[in-house]
């Protein structure tokens, strides 16, 4: 068993007022489309005690555990408050889960992002289901003047086994409501686990398979308005003037006037991103009759001169952020990153010789990969409920991050943070656009000049075409190899519009003697934001399909010419700060390698492997691929990962398989491309998505054995699928695939897709 | 503007809005039906599949004034208490992942095992192909249907 300090921790979760709070967050959810069923309210008790801010109890004994982060699919709404019922001890039968506020004075970090709600909740939740058992141990103490040592509490019950003594947590919950904080809390140990590692599941999904209100665009509020937005046809355009007589006789139009986003003194923070800081906002009666006024609206846009503005960065000093003028075309951001490819870039990472080493080489191997931009196209619209009054502000939508957004609302609306609520609603998909939330400060500013609540949907359109993409990139590797095609050097330079994807400390640097990577950037007004494992997402096709060149070339299996590379790394790392754990990553290798049969694949199945580390877990993807009627189908994707101790198994397996489905789609179909500014395509009819029919027709997901404690899988699954698919083309079709989508160039060389 | 008398799960329900209205705004907006869902406003994602008469159809791109007296189900109305087999099944797979387009799913599913109460796996992924999950839960999708259509 071990022991952890709760007084080392943030303290303010652990214990809070039995009289505070509590209510202001029940009666919110209630609003928010959860009132309880006739059934749930049978059971729910006179009078809850709370033991601290996750954590309340009822005199009957039901327990309601508070989800803090933002839902968007990833369930951590059950599987964070699996781990809080874990350390309190009680049957997840009794526990009723309820989705918090924002509300950073009682939660720790509630941002739903790069893969980290169930790595950085495990201690404190731990501690906070530990604490309120512990709290309930010494409540019995008291009651029964008996040892809390020799009491024991499991599944919501107390036992003094000496003494015959017995109560449940509901009967002593307002006694421990009432305790000090213990000074100190035992951890179970992770052997006696009893929910974690199980399968639990979606504490929504009754709610979801009746159409129940659960998401922002759901909700809604006597009085209440439509809004909608009219943002600028193209990146590096903005708004000249609008003629407001052309929509406001139009049927159900009630007002129509531009909004700015930004103070001009406000310094943004790095998740402030709004591609167009002034709109056309239409409100009216109707969603409707507000997306038909768009159509009406008599704008005159013009180009943006080069602007910029000032961000803070991660403790520094604010910067300048400039953002140039111009209409982008994707020709040209091709061209600029061939030019850039031939160019030296910025040195991130130098182990050894590596020129020596190209120049000692009798053969080089180079290669270069393209990505284009991607829209996130989350399911649910962007969309944001709000109500601004003189003195407060209600917002509910959907957010990743409310803490990234709550100062720029202030600074907009002009009061101060304490008169902002912000609610969290389940969001129809995130994949990180949503922890971007300039929607929030439009439907505060739409709401305070109208002066009626609204509620603002942008349409599919608005959607697609409004910017915060994933960037586009390109990566060369190049491989010198001597008369023995033994590896002297690796060298990678990669880049993209705006940003480089390299992470210089990531495998395979530490396993080569001789490495140089290098990045560079373009600037461009098109915006950019976090898309499932950022950069790793292009990254890791990149090196990972190259890597599978290599071998070949190599003359080695690809799965034992990597684990060559890890043992290196293992035993004998090159340089500095390498970022991955050698023996962890070769595990997922060796274990999909075993569950694929890797060395005997079924007569006519073309396979395909690769690796990644990214997010704090480890993946590896072997993708089995048959050619139907010149059709490359996905016949089955065998996945290991590396997570350390898995909460909740199936809805683990979930994730996995989504995010297998979704990187095929994006690596087959995905692309946004430009002219002139414009989107190329402004909807489903136009961008494809995978749908039923190109899902794999199996996915397996396994996990290695494992007592590290745990780390995320939102995005960890998806990187290696673009490779492993690559490769796995590569073999179908005797084609290698430089360029995403692949589709495109199956289709050119002949291949149906 | 005109008024409309729609036959909506069973029940009956007048609204006055523009004929040209979708349905799908006209349950969202107008009668707090919000489990039916806006995805693309063309037809081309499957959230906001309701039931015309038992058919699946999509309702954002359905006016208002089309749909006469044909009776019309919304994932709201498509059992009593959430116990349609294909809801049971749901359920049963754990199928979603953010849920956003499941009730556009499961209308589309049910309608189509109505329609083919045995189908076989190509059968279900042609049927299904229509809706979008962004979150790639084809797999349960598909599982779940076939359960549904073993339990049915």
């Amino acid at each position: 068993m071990s022991t952890l300090n709760p007084k080392l921790d943030r303290r303010s979760f652990l214990k809070v007022s039995a009289l505070a709070g509590g209510g202001m967050l029940l009666s919110f959810s209630w609003l928010a489309g959860c009132k309880p069923t006739p059934e749930q309210s049978l059971i729910l008790p006179k009078e809850w005690f709370e033991l601290n801010s996750y954590i309340k109890i009822g005199d009957n004994g039901v327990v309601t555990l508070y989800s803090a982060n933002p839902e968007f699919g990833s369930n951590v709404k059950t599987s964070m408050p699996m781990i809080l019922a874990e350390e309190l001890g009680v049957d997840w039968k009794m526990v009723l889960v309820e989705q918090a506020d924002f509300w950073p004075e009682r939660f720790q970090r509630q941002f739903t992002g790069g893969s980290q709600g169930i790595r950085q909740g495990w201690t404190p939740l731990r501690t906070a289901g530990a604490t309120a058992r512990q709290l309930l141990i010494n409540a019995a103490a008291q009651t029964w003047k008996v040892p809390a040592a020799e009491i024991t509490a499991t599944a919501g019950q107390l036992e003094h086994k000496a003494s015959g003594k017995k109560a449940g947590y509901g009967e002593l919950a307002s006694l421990a409501a009432t305790l000090p904080v213990p000074e100190e809390v035992a951890l179970k140990d992770p052997k006696d686990f009893t929910l974690i590692g199980t399968s639990k599941k979606n504490v929504d999904l009754e709610k979801i398979i009746t159409g129940t209100p659960l998401f922002g665009i759901d909700y809604q509020m006597e009085g209440m308005k439509y809004a909608a937005i009219v943002h600028p046809p193209a990146f590096g355009m903005k708004l000249a003037s609008f003629d407001a007589s052309s929509v406001n006789s139009l049927p159900g139009i009630l007002d129509v006037f531009s909004i700015q986003l930004f103070k001009d003194e406000y310094v943004r923070n790095f998740f402030d991103t709004a591609t167009f800081p002034e709109l056309v906002a239409i409100v009216g009666n109707s969603t409707w009759e507000v997306l038909q006024a768009k159509k009406s609206l008599k704008a005159t846009w013009e180009k943006a001169p080069e602007s910029s503005f000032s961000m803070s960065g991660f403790g520094g000093n604010p910067s300048k952020v400039k953002v140039p003028a111009g209409l982008e075309n994707t020709e040209i951001h091709l061209a600029k990153m061939a030019e850039y490819t031939s160019k030296p870039g910025n040195v991130l990472r130098r182990d050894g010789d590596p020129e020596g080493a190209f120049k000692k080489a009798t053969k080089i191997l180079e290669k270069t990969y393209i990505a284009p931009f991607l829209a996130h196209n989350t399911m649910e619209p962007v969309n944001c409920f709000a109500h601004v009054t003189a003195d407060k502000a209600e917002i509910y939508g959907p957010t990743q991050a409310p803490e990234f957004i709550i100062g720029t609302i202030a600074s907009a609306i002009g009061l101060p943070k304490e008169k902002i609520s912000i609610k969290l609603a389940r969001m129809g998909g995130g994949f990180g656009l949503r922890a971007y939330s300039h929607h929030m400060v439009e439907a505060a500013l739409i709401s305070q000049k109208a002066g009626v609540p609204i509620k603002m949907v942008y349409s599919r359109e608005d959607d697609m075409t409004y910017g915060i993409y994933r960037p586009s990139y390109s990566a060369t590797y190049r491989a010198a190899l001597d008369e023995k095609n033994q590896l002297l050097a690796l060298h990678v330079k990669a880049g993209g519009v705006p940003e480089t994807p390299i992470h210089a400390n990531r495998f395979p640097a530490g396993a080569i003697d001789n490495y140089l990577a290098e990045g560079w950037q373009i600037e461009s007004n098109i915006t950019i934001g976090a898309f499932r494992a950022p950069r790793s997402n292009f990254i890791a096709a990149a090196e990972q399909s190259f890597l599978d060149e290599l071998a070949e070339v190599m003359g080695k299996d690809p799965i034992a010419f990597r684990l060559d590379l890890l043992k290196r790394a293992e035993t004998n790392p090159v340089g500095e700060n390498n970022d991955y754990d050698a023996k962890r990553y070769a595990g997922v290798l060796e274990l999909v390698k075993e569950k694929s049969k890797w060395g005997s694949p079924a007569a006519g199945v073309h396979r395909g492997v690769a690796a990644y580390f990214c997010h704090n877990s480890y993946v590896a993807e072997v993708v089995d691929m048959v050619l139907q009627d010149k059709k490359p189908v996905v016949s089955k994707v065998i996945a290991a990962v590396d997570c350390g101790i898995v909460v909740n198994k199936d809805a683990s397996v979930n994730m996995g398989e989504g995010a297998i489905v979704d990187a095929i789609g994006n690596a087959l179909y995905g692309e946004l491309t430009f002219n002139e500014g414009v989107p190329s395509k402004t909807n489903f009819h136009q961008y494809r998505m995978i749908r039923q029919q190109d899902a794999p027709k199996a996915i397996e997901v396994h996990f290695v054995e494992s007592k590290e404690d745990p780390t995320g899988l939102g995005e960890p699954f998806f990187p290696p699928v673009f490779a492993a698919l690559a490769n796995s083309l590569y073999k179908a079709t005797g084609k290698r695939f430089y360029q995403q989508p692949f589709g495109t160039q199956l289709e050119k060389e002949g291949f149906k897709v | 503007m005109a008024q409309f008398t729609l036959q909506i799960n069973g029940t009956s329900r007048q609204v006055e809005v523009d004929p040209n209205t979708p349905l799908l705004w006209v349950l969202r907006d107008h009668l707090q039906l919000v489990g039916t869902k806006f995805g693309c406003g063309m037809a081309q994602c499957g959230a906001c599949t309701i039931h015309l008469d038992g058919t699946a159809a999509r309702s954002c791109s359905l006016p208002v004034s089309s749909v006469g007296n044909s009776a019309i189900t919304t994932i709201e109305g498509l059992s009593e208490n959430g116990d349609h087999p294909v809801q049971q099944a749901w359920i049963e797979h754990d199928v979603p992942q953010c849920g956003y387009c499941q009730a556009g799913q499961i209308m589309t599913a049910a309608a189509f095992l109505n329609q083919n109460p045995s189908p076989s796996d190509t059968e279900i992924e042609a049927a299904m192909n229509g809706n979008i999950c962004r979150c790639g839960t084809y797999l349960r999708i598909k599982a779940a249907v076939k359960t549904a259509s073993q339990n049915s």
